[in-house]
Protein backbone atom coordinates (compact mmCIF):
# COMPACT_ATOMS: atom_id res chain seq x y z
CA UNK A 1 0.00 0.00 0.00
CA UNK A 2 2.95 2.37 0.24
CA UNK A 3 3.74 5.09 2.87
CA UNK A 4 0.89 6.63 4.46
CA UNK A 5 -0.31 10.29 3.19
CA UNK A 6 -2.26 12.77 4.60
CA UNK A 7 -3.72 16.17 2.84
CA UNK A 8 -2.18 19.46 5.20
CA UNK A 9 -3.93 22.29 3.10
CA UNK A 10 -6.83 22.85 0.70
CA UNK A 11 -7.28 26.08 -1.57
CA UNK A 12 -10.46 26.93 -3.88
CA UNK A 13 -10.95 30.30 -6.11
CA UNK A 14 -14.72 31.24 -5.83
CA UNK A 15 -16.25 29.82 -8.82
CA UNK A 16 -17.92 31.76 -11.08
CA UNK A 17 -19.34 31.21 -14.42
CA UNK A 18 -17.46 33.64 -16.04
CA UNK A 19 -14.20 34.80 -13.82
CA UNK A 20 -13.13 38.04 -16.42
CA UNK A 21 -11.08 39.22 -13.30
CA UNK A 22 -8.74 35.92 -14.11
CA UNK A 23 -6.94 34.16 -16.50
CA UNK A 24 -6.73 30.51 -16.65
CA UNK A 25 -3.02 31.30 -14.98
CA UNK A 26 -4.62 33.29 -12.21
CA UNK A 27 -7.16 30.90 -11.25
CA UNK A 28 -4.93 28.33 -11.17
CA UNK A 29 -2.11 31.00 -8.95
CA UNK A 30 -5.50 31.83 -6.22
CA UNK A 31 -6.16 28.51 -5.96
CA UNK A 32 -2.26 27.55 -5.54
CA UNK A 33 -1.80 30.83 -3.02
CA UNK A 34 -4.87 29.47 -0.86
CA UNK A 35 -3.96 26.36 -0.73
CA UNK A 36 -0.53 27.42 0.67
CA UNK A 37 -1.98 29.78 3.26
CA UNK A 38 -3.79 26.87 4.32
CA UNK A 39 -1.27 24.55 4.81
CA UNK A 40 0.98 27.55 5.91
CA UNK A 41 3.75 26.31 3.98
CA UNK A 42 5.62 28.18 0.90
CA UNK A 43 6.22 26.41 -2.90
CA UNK A 44 9.60 25.29 -0.89
CA UNK A 45 8.22 22.77 0.62
CA UNK A 46 6.25 21.32 -2.68
CA UNK A 47 8.58 18.56 -3.76
CA UNK A 48 6.09 17.80 -7.29
CA UNK A 49 2.98 18.83 -8.79
CA UNK A 50 0.18 17.15 -10.72
CA UNK A 51 -2.12 19.34 -12.54
CA UNK A 52 -4.72 18.64 -14.69
CA UNK A 53 -7.58 20.38 -17.00
CA UNK A 54 -9.49 19.41 -20.54
CA UNK A 55 -7.19 21.26 -23.33
CA UNK A 56 -10.50 21.77 -25.45
CA UNK A 57 -12.43 23.30 -23.23
CA UNK A 58 -9.92 26.01 -23.29
CA UNK A 59 -8.06 25.53 -26.47
CA UNK A 60 -4.56 25.41 -25.06
CA UNK A 61 -2.20 22.88 -24.73
CA UNK A 62 0.36 22.54 -22.37
CA UNK A 63 -0.99 24.08 -18.81
CA UNK A 64 2.41 22.59 -17.36
CA UNK A 65 4.00 24.93 -19.90
CA UNK A 66 2.29 28.44 -20.16
CA UNK A 67 1.42 28.51 -16.42
CA UNK A 68 3.96 27.88 -14.44
CA UNK A 69 4.41 31.16 -12.93
CA UNK A 70 0.84 30.89 -11.02
CA UNK A 71 1.24 27.45 -10.92
CA UNK A 72 5.12 27.64 -9.03
CA UNK A 73 5.89 24.95 -10.81
CA UNK A 74 9.79 26.36 -11.92
CA UNK A 75 12.46 23.72 -11.68
CA UNK A 76 10.10 21.39 -10.44
CA UNK A 77 8.88 17.97 -11.32
CA UNK A 78 5.44 19.12 -12.87
CA UNK A 79 3.03 16.24 -14.47
CA UNK A 80 -0.37 17.01 -16.32
CA UNK A 81 -2.68 14.30 -16.14
CA UNK A 82 -5.87 14.61 -18.12
CA UNK A 83 -9.12 11.91 -17.61
CA UNK A 84 -12.06 13.99 -18.62
CA UNK A 85 -14.31 14.56 -15.27
CA UNK A 86 -12.44 12.65 -13.28
CA UNK A 87 -9.10 14.76 -14.13
CA UNK A 88 -9.59 16.59 -10.48
CA UNK A 89 -9.38 13.03 -8.43
CA UNK A 90 -6.93 11.48 -11.07
CA UNK A 91 -4.63 14.66 -10.26
CA UNK A 92 -5.27 13.65 -6.86
CA UNK A 93 -5.03 9.93 -7.04
CA UNK A 94 -1.40 10.74 -8.66
CA UNK A 95 -0.29 13.25 -6.38
CA UNK A 96 -1.20 10.67 -3.35
CA UNK A 97 0.26 7.80 -5.36
CA UNK A 98 3.58 9.82 -6.14
CA UNK A 99 4.00 10.37 -2.12
CA UNK A 100 3.06 7.35 -1.09
CA UNK A 101 5.29 5.45 -3.22
CA UNK A 102 8.40 7.28 -1.77
CA UNK A 103 9.12 9.30 -4.29
CA UNK A 104 8.40 12.87 -3.10
CA UNK A 105 7.60 13.92 0.46
CA UNK A 106 5.08 16.37 -0.76
CA UNK A 107 2.99 17.13 -3.71
CA UNK A 108 0.35 19.12 -4.83
CA UNK A 109 -2.81 18.29 -6.81
CA UNK A 110 -4.24 21.41 -9.19
CA UNK A 111 -7.20 20.77 -10.94
CA UNK A 112 -8.81 23.90 -13.29
CA UNK A 113 -10.92 25.06 -15.38
CA UNK A 114 -11.76 27.72 -17.66
CA UNK A 115 -15.31 27.21 -19.34
CA UNK A 116 -16.94 30.35 -20.38
CA UNK A 117 -13.36 30.14 -23.04
CA UNK A 118 -15.76 28.05 -24.95
CA UNK A 119 -18.90 26.18 -25.31
CA UNK A 120 -18.58 23.38 -22.96
CA UNK A 121 -21.22 21.11 -24.61
CA UNK A 122 -19.31 21.23 -27.93
CA UNK A 123 -16.37 20.51 -26.50
CA UNK A 124 -17.66 17.85 -24.17
CA UNK A 125 -18.91 16.58 -27.87
CA UNK A 126 -15.39 15.58 -28.86
CA UNK A 127 -14.98 13.17 -26.06
CA UNK A 128 -17.30 11.03 -28.26
CA UNK A 129 -16.30 8.15 -30.49
CA UNK A 130 -15.84 10.68 -33.97
CA UNK A 131 -16.38 7.99 -36.26
CA UNK A 132 -19.33 6.01 -34.65
CA UNK A 133 -21.40 8.16 -31.51
CA UNK A 134 -20.30 11.61 -31.56
CA UNK A 135 -23.83 12.17 -33.39
CA UNK A 136 -26.12 10.00 -32.54
CA UNK A 137 -25.48 10.17 -28.53
CA UNK A 138 -22.43 12.89 -27.52
CA UNK A 139 -23.06 15.47 -24.89
CA UNK A 140 -23.52 15.69 -21.13
CA UNK A 141 -26.89 15.77 -20.97
CA UNK A 142 -28.59 12.92 -23.05
CA UNK A 143 -26.76 9.71 -21.81
CA UNK A 144 -27.46 10.88 -17.80
CA UNK A 145 -30.86 11.29 -18.72
CA UNK A 146 -31.06 7.78 -20.76
CA UNK A 147 -29.65 6.00 -17.59
CA UNK A 148 -32.19 7.65 -15.33
CA UNK A 149 -35.26 6.81 -17.33
CA UNK A 150 -33.88 2.82 -17.47
CA UNK A 151 -33.53 3.54 -13.75
CA UNK A 152 -37.17 5.25 -12.75
CA UNK A 153 -38.56 2.37 -14.90
CA UNK A 154 -36.63 -0.68 -13.29
CA UNK A 155 -37.35 0.96 -9.53
CA UNK A 156 -40.25 3.12 -9.41
CA UNK A 157 -37.81 6.40 -9.20
CA UNK A 158 -39.54 9.57 -10.02
CA UNK A 159 -38.58 13.09 -11.19
CA UNK A 160 -39.40 14.05 -7.87
CA UNK A 161 -36.85 12.02 -6.18
CA UNK A 162 -33.88 14.20 -8.25
CA UNK A 163 -35.66 16.98 -7.42
CA UNK A 164 -35.45 16.08 -3.67
CA UNK A 165 -31.60 16.22 -4.74
CA UNK A 166 -31.67 19.65 -6.85
CA UNK A 167 -32.88 21.21 -4.04
CA UNK A 168 -30.66 19.85 -0.98
CA UNK A 169 -27.70 20.67 -3.12
CA UNK A 170 -27.89 23.89 -4.22
CA UNK A 171 -29.20 24.93 -0.50
CA UNK A 172 -26.21 23.82 0.84
CA UNK A 173 -24.35 25.55 -1.64
CA UNK A 174 -25.83 28.65 0.43
CA UNK A 175 -23.68 27.67 2.98
CA UNK A 176 -19.95 27.69 0.35
CA UNK A 177 -18.79 31.08 0.13
CA UNK A 178 -16.96 29.71 -3.32
CA UNK A 179 -20.03 27.93 -4.91
CA UNK A 180 -20.78 29.19 -8.15
CA UNK A 181 -24.87 28.99 -8.09
CA UNK A 182 -26.00 29.70 -4.39
CA UNK A 183 -29.95 30.34 -4.36
CA UNK A 184 -32.68 28.96 -2.63
CA UNK A 185 -34.30 26.47 -4.69
CA UNK A 186 -37.29 24.31 -3.72
CA UNK A 187 -37.97 20.66 -5.20
CA UNK A 188 -41.45 22.71 -7.34
CA UNK A 189 -38.87 24.96 -8.72
CA UNK A 190 -36.82 22.33 -9.66
CA UNK A 191 -39.82 20.22 -10.93
CA UNK A 192 -41.12 23.76 -12.77
CA UNK A 193 -37.55 24.11 -14.29
CA UNK A 194 -37.01 23.90 -18.66
CA UNK A 195 -36.73 20.50 -19.36
CA UNK A 196 -33.76 19.58 -20.96
CA UNK A 197 -33.51 16.36 -22.07
CA UNK A 198 -36.15 13.65 -20.33
CA UNK A 199 -36.13 13.23 -17.15
CA UNK A 200 -33.59 16.01 -16.92
CA UNK A 201 -34.53 19.20 -16.12
CA UNK A 202 -32.81 22.83 -16.10
CA UNK A 203 -31.96 22.96 -12.05
CA UNK A 204 -31.46 19.54 -12.05
CA UNK A 205 -28.13 19.72 -14.33
CA UNK A 206 -25.03 21.40 -13.33
CA UNK A 207 -23.69 24.58 -14.65
CA UNK A 208 -20.36 25.00 -16.11
CA UNK A 209 -17.66 27.65 -14.45
CA UNK A 210 -14.23 28.81 -14.13
CA UNK A 211 -12.40 27.88 -10.99
CA UNK A 212 -9.41 25.84 -9.57
CA UNK A 213 -8.41 24.22 -6.68
CA UNK A 214 -5.37 22.61 -5.19
CA UNK A 215 -4.18 19.99 -2.96
CA UNK A 216 -1.50 18.94 -0.58
CA UNK A 217 -0.22 15.91 0.25
CA UNK A 218 2.18 14.75 2.07
CA UNK A 219 3.80 11.66 3.59
CA UNK A 220 3.12 10.53 7.39
CA UNK A 221 6.32 12.43 9.14
CA UNK A 222 5.69 15.49 7.16
CA UNK A 223 2.32 15.70 7.65
CA UNK A 224 1.95 15.74 11.20
CA UNK A 225 4.63 18.42 11.37
CA UNK A 226 2.85 20.50 8.62
CA UNK A 227 -0.51 20.03 10.42
CA UNK A 228 -2.42 19.05 13.85
CA UNK A 229 -5.03 17.38 12.01
CA UNK A 230 -4.39 16.55 8.73
CA UNK A 231 -7.25 14.71 6.35
CA UNK A 232 -5.54 10.78 6.47
CA UNK A 233 -5.46 9.29 2.92
CA UNK A 234 -7.47 5.80 3.88
CA UNK A 235 -7.89 4.33 0.02
CA UNK A 236 -7.77 5.54 -3.39
CA UNK A 237 -9.24 3.71 -6.26
CA UNK A 238 -9.78 4.06 -9.56
CA UNK A 239 -11.72 2.07 -12.12
CA UNK A 240 -12.44 2.79 -16.36
CA UNK A 241 -14.60 0.87 -18.90
CA UNK A 242 -16.42 2.07 -22.18
CA UNK A 243 -15.86 0.76 -25.36
CA UNK A 244 -18.68 2.34 -26.55
CA UNK A 245 -22.19 3.63 -25.08
CA UNK A 246 -23.78 0.68 -26.16
CA UNK A 247 -21.71 -1.61 -24.16
CA UNK A 248 -22.17 0.05 -20.72
CA UNK A 249 -24.40 -1.43 -17.72
CA UNK A 250 -27.40 1.51 -17.40
CA UNK A 251 -28.84 0.05 -14.65
CA UNK A 252 -26.32 0.48 -12.50
CA UNK A 253 -22.80 2.18 -12.34
CA UNK A 254 -20.18 -1.18 -12.80
CA UNK A 255 -16.90 1.09 -11.79
CA UNK A 256 -18.55 2.68 -9.50
CA UNK A 257 -19.55 -0.35 -7.91
CA UNK A 258 -15.91 -1.84 -8.02
CA UNK A 259 -14.14 1.28 -7.11
CA UNK A 260 -16.02 1.87 -3.58
CA UNK A 261 -15.74 -1.76 -3.19
CA UNK A 262 -12.17 -1.74 -3.42
CA UNK A 263 -11.68 1.62 -1.68
CA UNK A 264 -13.90 0.60 1.29
CA UNK A 265 -11.87 -3.00 1.33
CA UNK A 266 -8.87 -0.82 1.98
CA UNK A 267 -9.95 1.31 4.45
CA UNK A 268 -12.13 -1.73 6.75
CA UNK A 269 -15.46 -0.09 5.38
CA UNK A 270 -18.61 -2.55 5.60
CA UNK A 271 -21.36 -0.01 6.32
CA UNK A 272 -20.63 2.84 4.19
CA UNK A 273 -24.02 4.82 5.12
CA UNK A 274 -23.44 4.39 9.24
CA UNK A 275 -19.45 4.68 8.77
CA UNK A 276 -19.09 7.71 6.87
CA UNK A 277 -19.75 11.02 8.60
CA UNK A 278 -20.14 12.72 5.46
CA UNK A 279 -19.70 12.24 1.53
CA UNK A 280 -18.71 14.69 -1.64
CA UNK A 281 -19.89 13.34 -4.09
CA UNK A 282 -18.92 13.89 -7.95
CA UNK A 283 -22.71 13.84 -9.05
CA UNK A 284 -23.33 16.25 -11.87
CA UNK A 285 -26.81 15.63 -12.29
CA UNK A 286 -29.68 15.15 -9.82
CA UNK A 287 -30.67 12.10 -10.87
CA UNK A 288 -27.12 10.42 -10.45
CA UNK A 289 -27.74 11.72 -6.99
CA UNK A 290 -30.93 9.01 -6.71
CA UNK A 291 -29.47 6.55 -8.90
CA UNK A 292 -25.68 6.14 -8.15
CA UNK A 293 -26.75 5.32 -4.29
CA UNK A 294 -26.92 1.79 -5.22
CA UNK A 295 -23.59 1.42 -6.74
CA UNK A 296 -21.90 3.26 -3.63
CA UNK A 297 -23.26 0.28 -1.57
CA UNK A 298 -25.36 2.80 0.53
CA UNK A 299 -28.86 0.69 -0.15
CA UNK A 300 -29.53 -2.11 -1.95
CA UNK A 301 -30.40 -1.76 -5.79
CA UNK A 302 -33.15 0.03 -6.38
CA UNK A 303 -33.56 1.78 -2.75
CA UNK A 304 -31.90 4.74 -3.52
CA UNK A 305 -35.69 6.94 -4.01
CA UNK A 306 -35.94 5.67 -0.30
CA UNK A 307 -32.95 6.81 1.33
CA UNK A 308 -33.36 10.11 -0.37
CA UNK A 309 -37.35 10.27 0.41
CA UNK A 310 -35.88 10.16 4.28
CA UNK A 311 -33.42 12.64 4.55
CA UNK A 312 -30.66 10.81 5.43
CA UNK A 313 -28.37 12.18 3.20
CA UNK A 314 -29.60 16.17 3.80
CA UNK A 315 -27.63 18.14 6.31
CA UNK A 316 -28.86 16.76 9.59
CA UNK A 317 -28.97 13.18 8.64
CA UNK A 318 -27.23 9.96 8.70
CA UNK A 319 -25.06 10.44 6.16
CA UNK A 320 -25.24 14.47 4.51
CA UNK A 321 -24.07 14.37 0.81
CA UNK A 322 -22.39 17.12 -0.39
CA UNK A 323 -22.56 20.11 2.26
CA UNK A 324 -20.51 22.33 -0.09
CA UNK A 325 -23.64 21.97 -2.96
CA UNK A 326 -21.72 19.70 -5.21
CA UNK A 327 -21.48 19.84 -9.21
CA UNK A 328 -24.53 20.88 -9.53
CA UNK A 329 -23.87 24.22 -7.67
CA UNK A 330 -20.16 24.13 -8.92
CA UNK A 331 -18.12 22.68 -11.92
CA UNK A 332 -15.20 23.79 -13.22
CA UNK A 333 -14.58 20.63 -14.89
CA UNK A 334 -11.37 19.90 -14.17
CA UNK A 335 -11.30 21.00 -10.44
CA UNK A 336 -14.77 19.59 -9.78
CA UNK A 337 -13.35 16.24 -8.88
CA UNK A 338 -10.61 17.73 -6.37
CA UNK A 339 -13.19 20.27 -5.19
CA UNK A 340 -14.94 16.81 -3.70
CA UNK A 341 -11.46 15.54 -2.49
CA UNK A 342 -10.87 19.48 -0.98
CA UNK A 343 -14.02 19.95 1.21
CA UNK A 344 -13.76 15.97 2.70
CA UNK A 345 -10.23 16.62 3.70
CA UNK A 346 -11.58 20.29 5.18
CA UNK A 347 -14.52 18.46 6.72
CA UNK A 348 -12.16 16.50 8.43
CA UNK A 349 -10.02 19.18 9.47
CA UNK A 350 -12.70 20.64 10.71
CA UNK A 351 -12.38 23.41 8.69
CA UNK A 352 -15.33 23.79 6.67
CA UNK A 353 -16.94 26.83 7.74
CA UNK A 354 -20.81 27.41 7.60
CA UNK A 355 -21.25 23.73 5.91
CA UNK A 356 -19.21 22.02 8.53
CA UNK A 357 -20.61 18.80 9.76
CA UNK A 358 -19.45 18.38 13.84
CA UNK A 359 -16.90 15.78 14.59
CA UNK A 360 -16.11 14.15 10.95
CA UNK A 361 -13.91 11.31 11.38
CA UNK A 362 -14.52 9.46 8.24
CA UNK A 363 -15.55 11.28 4.43
CA UNK A 364 -16.30 9.91 0.99
CA UNK A 365 -15.20 11.51 -2.50
CA UNK A 366 -15.69 10.68 -5.52
CA UNK A 367 -14.89 11.62 -9.20
CA UNK A 368 -17.19 10.62 -12.47
CA UNK A 369 -15.58 11.09 -15.76
CA UNK A 370 -15.72 9.77 -19.44
CA UNK A 371 -18.48 7.36 -19.75
CA UNK A 372 -18.52 5.85 -16.93
CA UNK A 373 -15.60 6.23 -15.11
CA UNK A 374 -15.12 6.38 -11.30
CA UNK A 375 -12.32 7.53 -8.90
CA UNK A 376 -12.72 7.05 -4.89
CA UNK A 377 -10.90 8.47 -2.31
CA UNK A 378 -11.45 7.70 1.37
CA UNK A 379 -10.57 10.31 3.94
CA UNK A 380 -10.17 9.77 8.03
CA UNK A 381 -9.42 11.57 10.57
CA UNK A 382 -7.30 8.72 12.20
CA UNK A 383 -3.97 7.34 10.54
CA UNK A 384 -4.90 4.27 8.10
CA UNK B 1 1.18 -1.69 -47.24
CA UNK B 2 1.53 -1.29 -51.07
CA UNK B 3 -1.57 -3.23 -51.19
CA UNK B 4 -4.03 -2.22 -49.06
CA UNK B 5 -5.72 0.38 -51.24
CA UNK B 6 -6.74 -2.75 -53.04
CA UNK B 7 -8.23 -4.21 -49.69
CA UNK B 8 -9.81 -0.90 -48.13
CA UNK B 9 -12.20 1.44 -48.92
CA UNK B 10 -10.40 4.99 -47.71
CA UNK B 11 -13.77 6.65 -45.83
CA UNK B 12 -12.81 9.58 -43.58
CA UNK B 13 -15.54 11.98 -42.13
CA UNK B 14 -14.91 15.61 -41.64
CA UNK B 15 -15.31 17.07 -38.55
CA UNK B 16 -18.32 19.37 -37.75
CA UNK B 17 -18.05 20.76 -34.25
CA UNK B 18 -16.79 24.08 -33.88
CA UNK B 19 -16.02 25.41 -31.08
CA UNK B 20 -15.77 29.32 -30.15
CA UNK B 21 -12.79 29.96 -27.90
CA UNK B 22 -12.41 33.11 -26.35
CA UNK B 23 -9.43 33.62 -23.62
CA UNK B 24 -9.70 36.14 -20.27
CA UNK B 25 -6.66 38.21 -20.05
CA UNK B 26 -6.94 38.31 -16.87
CA UNK B 27 -5.93 41.25 -14.46
CA UNK B 28 -1.86 41.17 -14.78
CA UNK B 29 -1.68 41.18 -18.61
CA UNK B 30 -5.12 43.44 -18.89
CA UNK B 31 -3.54 46.36 -17.28
CA UNK B 32 -0.22 45.86 -19.72
CA UNK B 33 -2.50 45.61 -22.63
CA UNK B 34 -4.72 48.97 -21.16
CA UNK B 35 -1.09 50.85 -20.85
CA UNK B 36 -0.19 49.58 -24.37
CA UNK B 37 -3.48 51.00 -26.06
CA UNK B 38 -3.95 53.90 -24.13
CA UNK B 39 -1.01 55.64 -23.72
CA UNK B 40 1.48 53.82 -26.35
CA UNK B 41 3.90 52.64 -23.15
CA UNK B 42 5.20 49.26 -22.33
CA UNK B 43 5.65 48.39 -18.92
CA UNK B 44 7.33 45.40 -16.56
CA UNK B 45 6.54 44.33 -13.37
CA UNK B 46 9.47 44.01 -10.84
CA UNK B 47 9.75 40.88 -7.94
CA UNK B 48 9.26 42.58 -4.60
CA UNK B 49 11.64 39.89 -2.97
CA UNK B 50 14.58 39.18 -5.84
CA UNK B 51 13.94 42.08 -8.43
CA UNK B 52 13.64 40.65 -11.26
CA UNK B 53 11.99 42.83 -14.13
CA UNK B 54 9.80 41.09 -16.22
CA UNK B 55 8.05 42.00 -19.45
CA UNK B 56 5.74 40.98 -20.21
CA UNK B 57 4.73 40.59 -16.85
CA UNK B 58 4.43 37.59 -14.92
CA UNK B 59 1.48 36.63 -12.41
CA UNK B 60 3.91 35.43 -9.53
CA UNK B 61 7.40 35.89 -9.92
CA UNK B 62 8.98 32.29 -10.80
CA UNK B 63 11.42 32.19 -8.73
CA UNK B 64 9.75 33.61 -6.02
CA UNK B 65 6.79 33.11 -6.52
CA UNK B 66 5.54 36.59 -4.92
CA UNK B 67 2.91 38.43 -6.09
CA UNK B 68 3.54 40.97 -8.55
CA UNK B 69 2.51 44.47 -7.94
CA UNK B 70 5.23 46.50 -8.78
CA UNK B 71 5.50 47.76 -11.96
CA UNK B 72 8.02 50.41 -14.13
CA UNK B 73 7.65 51.62 -17.50
CA UNK B 74 10.00 50.70 -19.90
CA UNK B 75 11.66 52.76 -22.46
CA UNK B 76 10.57 50.22 -25.22
CA UNK B 77 14.16 49.98 -26.30
CA UNK B 78 15.89 46.91 -26.68
CA UNK B 79 18.72 44.62 -28.13
CA UNK B 80 17.80 41.82 -30.46
CA UNK B 81 19.03 38.54 -28.56
CA UNK B 82 18.26 36.03 -31.49
CA UNK B 83 16.28 35.86 -34.47
CA UNK B 84 14.78 34.15 -37.48
CA UNK B 85 13.60 34.76 -40.92
CA UNK B 86 10.28 33.08 -41.85
CA UNK B 87 10.14 32.09 -45.48
CA UNK B 88 7.35 29.84 -46.34
CA UNK B 89 3.90 30.78 -45.29
CA UNK B 90 2.38 29.17 -42.88
CA UNK B 91 -1.26 30.21 -43.78
CA UNK B 92 -3.69 31.58 -41.01
CA UNK B 93 -0.71 31.57 -38.76
CA UNK B 94 1.22 34.44 -39.30
CA UNK B 95 0.83 37.42 -39.00
CA UNK B 96 2.05 39.01 -42.26
CA UNK B 97 3.57 37.53 -45.75
CA UNK B 98 6.71 36.45 -45.80
CA UNK B 99 9.70 37.01 -45.41
CA UNK B 100 9.50 38.52 -42.39
CA UNK B 101 11.85 38.24 -38.79
CA UNK B 102 10.83 36.98 -35.83
CA UNK B 103 12.90 37.66 -32.97
CA UNK B 104 13.91 37.52 -29.34
CA UNK B 105 14.52 41.12 -27.57
CA UNK B 106 15.89 41.97 -24.38
CA UNK B 107 14.53 44.80 -23.43
CA UNK B 108 16.28 47.64 -21.89
CA UNK B 109 15.30 47.79 -17.82
CA UNK B 110 14.22 44.57 -17.73
CA UNK B 111 15.57 41.20 -17.02
CA UNK B 112 13.49 39.22 -19.82
CA UNK B 113 13.64 39.23 -23.44
CA UNK B 114 10.31 39.51 -25.41
CA UNK B 115 8.86 38.37 -28.63
CA UNK B 116 7.83 40.13 -31.28
CA UNK B 117 9.07 41.20 -35.43
CA UNK B 118 11.63 42.93 -36.54
CA UNK B 119 10.64 45.46 -39.30
CA UNK B 120 11.74 48.53 -41.68
CA UNK B 121 14.94 46.89 -42.32
CA UNK B 122 15.62 44.08 -44.90
CA UNK B 123 15.76 40.90 -43.17
CA UNK B 124 19.43 39.84 -44.42
CA UNK B 125 19.94 43.14 -42.63
CA UNK B 126 19.08 42.27 -39.14
CA UNK B 127 21.57 40.97 -36.63
CA UNK B 128 21.90 39.56 -33.38
CA UNK B 129 23.03 42.67 -30.99
CA UNK B 130 20.96 44.88 -33.29
CA UNK B 131 19.46 48.28 -30.70
CA UNK B 132 15.25 48.39 -31.73
CA UNK B 133 12.62 50.35 -30.81
CA UNK B 134 8.71 49.33 -31.35
CA UNK B 135 6.81 50.68 -33.76
CA UNK B 136 3.19 51.31 -33.20
CA UNK B 137 -0.35 51.68 -34.44
CA UNK B 138 -2.16 54.63 -34.53
CA UNK B 139 -5.13 52.58 -33.97
CA UNK B 140 -4.44 50.45 -30.67
CA UNK B 141 -7.27 47.98 -29.81
CA UNK B 142 -4.98 46.71 -26.68
CA UNK B 143 -3.71 43.49 -28.36
CA UNK B 144 -0.31 42.42 -28.81
CA UNK B 145 -0.11 43.70 -32.32
CA UNK B 146 -0.96 46.83 -31.25
CA UNK B 147 3.25 47.10 -31.35
CA UNK B 148 3.77 46.61 -35.16
CA UNK B 149 7.07 45.58 -35.14
CA UNK B 150 10.53 47.01 -33.54
CA UNK B 151 12.78 48.73 -36.23
CA UNK B 152 16.39 48.88 -35.84
CA UNK B 153 17.72 52.32 -34.30
CA UNK B 154 21.47 54.08 -34.91
ZN1 LIG C 1 11.40 36.86 -7.34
Amino acid sequence: MGKRVGIVGVGQTHHASHRLDASGVEVIAEAVTRCLDDAQTTLDAVDAIIIGNMDHFENINYVDMWAVDGLGGCMKPVFKVTTGGTTGTTVGAAAYYSAASGMFDTVMAVGWEKNSESDTQAAIATCANPVLERDPFAGAIGPLATEYSMYMKAYGATEEDAAIVAARDRNNALNNPYAHNRMHVTVEDVMNSPMLSYPVKFLDMCPRSDGACAVIFAVEEKAKKMCDRPAWIHASVVRHDYTHFGDLEWQWMPTLERATLQAYKYAGITNPVKEFDVAELYQPCSTTGVKWLDSMWFCERGQGPKLIRSGATHMDGIIPINPSGGVVATNPIGATALIRVAEAAWQIMGRAGDRQIPNVKKALATGFGGCSWSDVFVLGADLP
Amino acid sequence: MADWKSEVEEVVFPGKICVPYSWTVGSTLSRWYVQLRDDGEIWANRCPSCGTVYVPPKIKCIKCYKDMNDWVKLPGTGTIETFTVVNKERPGLDPKKPPFVYAVIKMDGADTGMVHLIGGVEPEKVKVGMRVAPVLEKERDGHITDIKHFKPIA
